[in-house]
């Protein structure tokens, strides 16, 4: 008797433990199996590779994300980096003569690498402010989004960049073995963090400023470059996101990615990422932006109307950081 | 004999095991000032916090006017007549003096809103009642520390109260101040009302208080007339039991200098500090809290910047610009607040423990996590760290292995000179041993030691010479043999 209530006291105790360290994985696979049960193209192969391809803008500007809460910090303006560096990299890859700058239209090469310079640059802007300059990273980063959305327009007169060469558009619409390119993009660049964040010493010293950024200082740390170097990640990231954005449409659009920041925070948080910084994980964080889009996808098969799916997504943010809080208290 | 206006009797309280108060006692008469005498950790802030209502007790009895209270928060004992001046300042910084007085009870006019006019004029009273020279319009960020501390006296004042407890009241005023302070004492006294004084200044007390009761380790150990006792019996009572066996010294200093400073400034106040520690020497500083000790070590550790004065290494001069230039030329800091700035906490200890020495156990970039665990195992062994793995967060240990944890840290990065701020603070009397153990063992080893600390009995157990300061200047010098709680409390305070 008395075994088996011990037993099943250690059952107990196991369960509660895995509901902590995998319960937004649990989530994740219940939904798709409830999904796979009410709709049978859920569990098809091309809705599959369309959830992906869908979840992979918001997750590589997730993954800059989490980088950034990491450090106890946020980056509100990546939305509008997606914005900045597709038009500037679309407008050397166009073949559009309106559009075009310098000649272009270029070899893919060029372009890219001129968006992800955008990205960084904008990322730098924002790390050097908040590093050396001690401003708020909300306040630096918003005032990025509105800069940056800014030069977007004048950049471009406001009208889009259109006509795009295929070389270009290949990071959006090419595929390598049937998988489409956004997708092999994302996994690169999660398996990258990975390794980053977890075997590298700058992915200790991103976790020690984020817990305790006095004790990291102390520890001989570098505080300021590490905060620099996660705001130039997130920037360089969402110049990639906003290149394959543009590769996929066809053009660059001067609105693309208004609220994606909202998104991408939100990813970050439902994969349980502290924002108080310190704690998390960019496996979480492929989860949570997973968990977004899966949603999503659910929502549209079974027909329910897009108002409702914000309403949905909101709730959900809210009910995993609840979740996670009463975790937090219970230990 | 008076009326007691406040007793307090057999009070105990225990943290986690530990007895913070074992048998806190005290009466104190109306019209009278009582002192409350004993060492940092000695429970006179325990004892407080349980009258105040801030903690709660795990026995004995409080009366008030003979009657038995047991209040649940500071308001309750406000309500009662207790009020309270703390040594850690809380003011708002954007309100004006009169609302920062008045808060959460401001006077109110019609449809609830606040009446400034008779606020200010309130506070004004108040203010010309005790001589103080501040206007209640000012806002209280462009107040000095001196002033914010008046008007939160002001403040505990205005409650009108019975009994008037007074932590370290004078630890941020000047001369004149206390003087206006005294002043306002002796009228309140002579208006009836008990004034609980507590302070680490010992001239003070035989200035202003009537009678004293000495705590040491949370015990009573006496009470009595100021006047029937002298300064350097109070001292004795305060710093007493001999401590021989409490303490592990086995170094022995040689005459190779590791660190010197000379003319030193640091922190905009801390001026001409000049000492120098030898190979094997344990240095201890000593003074008052806000004397300028950690400035230092923040200074030489290069987490403020250069200000004057030269540091020297082993004979060669040093900038010490940042912590990872001490650090790579083998200084170690064991600072003072162990959550501030000492330990990751929601970290591993692993990760705690390798935390200075990352380039070291990485190649290029890449961590080499073999080399992490087997450097964490090394330090946990060294230290006899109580954690059942390393992947636990150190936020789950206790006092004492936090900060275990905190000094394998920086023994592993191989220092040669360890600065240690307060090393023992809030550890229990089995790993403040250990800890005395390792330090004891570096020294030997041939490393040099600077240590502050405001623990007598540790200074005198453990120092080879004593470096007293006070009010950010060098005020003595003492060796071993000169030592004596009585000379190390005369020169800091």
């Amino acid at each position: 008797m008395a075994e088996a209530a011990s037993q099943n006291r250690d059952f107990k105790a196991l369960a509660a433990e895995y509901g902590q360290k995998y319960g937004i994985l649990m989530a994740l696979i219940l939904v798709c199996v409830l999904l796979t049960f009410a709709n049978e193209y859920f569990l098809t192969t091309r809705n599959i590779l369309n959830v992906l391809r869908q979840t992979s803008i918001n997750g590589i500007l997730a993954i800059g994300m989490t980088f950034v809460i990491l450090t106890r910090g946020i980056d509100l303006s990546v939305g509008s980096v997606v914005a900045l560096a597709g038009v500037v990299s679309a407008s050397l890859a166009t073949t559009s003569t309106t559009a075009a700058v310098l000649g272009a239209p270029y070899f893919a090469a060029i372009p890219l690498a001129a968006g992800v310079a955008v990205g960084l640059a904008c990322g730098w802007v924002n790390g050097v402010i908040v590093a050396r300059f001690n401003v708020p990273a909300f306040v630096t980063t918003l005032g990025m989004l509105s800069a940056a959305r800014g030069m977007t327009l004048l950049y471009t007169g406001g009208k889009p960049v259109p006509a795009l060469t295929d070389g270009f558009r290949y990071i959006g619409t090419g595929s390598i073995l049937g998988i489409p390119m956004p997708i092999i993009l994302f996994a690169v660049i999660f398996l990258a963090a990975l390794f980053v964040l977890s075997a590298t010493r700058f992915g200790r010293t991103v976790y020690a400023v984020g817990g305790n950024p006095h004790a990291a200082r102390v520890s001989g740390i570098n505080i300021r470059r590490v905060r620099l170097t996660v705001y130039v990640i997130s920037g360089a990231l969402a110049g990639i996101a906003g290149m394959i954005l543009a590769a996929r449409t066809g053009s660059a659009l001067t609105q693309a990615g208004i609220a994606y920041e909202l998104d991408a925070i939100a990813a970050v948080v439902i994969g349980g990422t502290s924002l108080s910084g310190g704690v998390g994980k960019v496996t979480g964080t492929l989860i949570g932006a997973l968990l977004i889009a899966v949603v999503n996808n659910g929502l549209d098969l079974m027909g329910v109307e897009s108002y409702y799916q914000q309403v949905i997504k909101g709730a959900l943010i809210v009910a995993a950081v609840m979740l996670d809080q009463a975790r937090h208290k219970a230990e | 004999m008076p009326e007691a206006l406040l007793e307090v009797r057999d009070l105990t309280k225990n943290f986690g095991g530990v007895a913070a108060l074992s048998n806190g006692q005290f009466t104190l008469r109306a019209g009278t000032v009582h002192a409350l005498c004993g060492g940092n950790g000695a429970g006179k802030s325990t004892l407080l916090t349980i009258v105040m209502g801030i903690q709660d007790r795990d026995g004995g009895v409080i009366r008030l006017n003979g009657r038995e209270v047991d209040f649940d928060k500071p308001s309750d004992a406000r309500a009662a007549g207790i009020t309270i001046i703390e040594q850690e300042l809380s003011p708002v910084p954007a309100m004006s003096v009169a609302e920062n007085i008045f808060l959460g009870r401001e006077p109110v006019g019609l449809f609830g809103r606040v009446d400034f006019a008779t606020m200010n004029h309130n506070a004004q009273e108040l203010l010309d009642s005790l001589s103080f020279d501040i206007s209640p319009k000012t806002l209280m960020m462009d107040l000095t520390v001196a002033e914010v501390q008046l008007v939160e006296i002001a403040k505990a004042l205005s409650y009108d109260a019975e009994v008037i407890i007074m932590d370290e009241p004078t630890s941020a005023l000047g001369e004149a101040e206390v003087d206006q302070l005294f002043e306002t004492i002796e009228r309140l006294k002579a208006a009836g009302k008990g004034i609980v004084y507590v302070s680490h200044r010992l001239s003070e007390i035989m200035d202003v208080a009537d009678e004293y009761t000495v705590f040491r380790d949370g015990r009573f150990v006496a009470d009595g007339k100021i006047a029937d006792v002298s300064r350097e019996e109070l001292i004795q009572m305060i710093v007493g039991r001999p401590l021989t066996e409490e303490f592990v010294k086995e170094n022995q200093a040689t005459s190779e200098v590791a660190l010197s400073v000379s003319g030193l400034n640091a922190a905009g106040w801390v001026k001409d500090v000049s000492f120098e520690v030898c190979k094997g020497e344990i240095l201890a500083l000593y003074g008052l809290m806000g004397s300028g000790r950690s400035e230092i070590f923040e200074r030489i550790f290069g987490l403020t910047q250069d200000e004057g004065g030269e540091i020297q290494f082993f004979g060669e001069k040093v900038r010490m610009a940042t912590p990872s230039e001490a650090i790579k030329r083998g200084v170690a800091l064991v600072t003072e607040d162990r959550k501030g700035t000492g330990l990751v906490l929601d970290a591993d200890v692993r990760s705690n423990i390798c935390m200075a020495q990352l380039e070291e156990l990485s190649v290029g970039p890449v961590m080499q996590s073999g080399r992490e665990s087997a450097a964490a195992s090394r330090m946990i062994e060294m230290f006899d760290i109580k954690t059942p793995n390393d992947r636990l967060p150190v936020s789950g240990l206790s006092g004492g292995n936090q900060q275990k944890v905190v000094l394998g840290k920086w023994f592993l990065t191989e220092p040669k000179v360890l600065l240690l701020d307060e090393p023992t603070r809030g550890v229990d009397v089995g790993a403040k041993r250990e800890i005395y153990r390792v330090i004891s063992d570096f020294a030997r080893a041939g490393g040099a030691v600077v240590m502050v600390s405001s623990e007598n009995d540790e200074v005198l157990g453990m120092a080879d010479r004593v470096l007293i300061m006070r009010d950010g200047r060098v005020s003595g010098m003492l060796t071993r043999d000169e030592l004596s709680a009585e000379k190390l409390v005369h020169l800091a305070a």
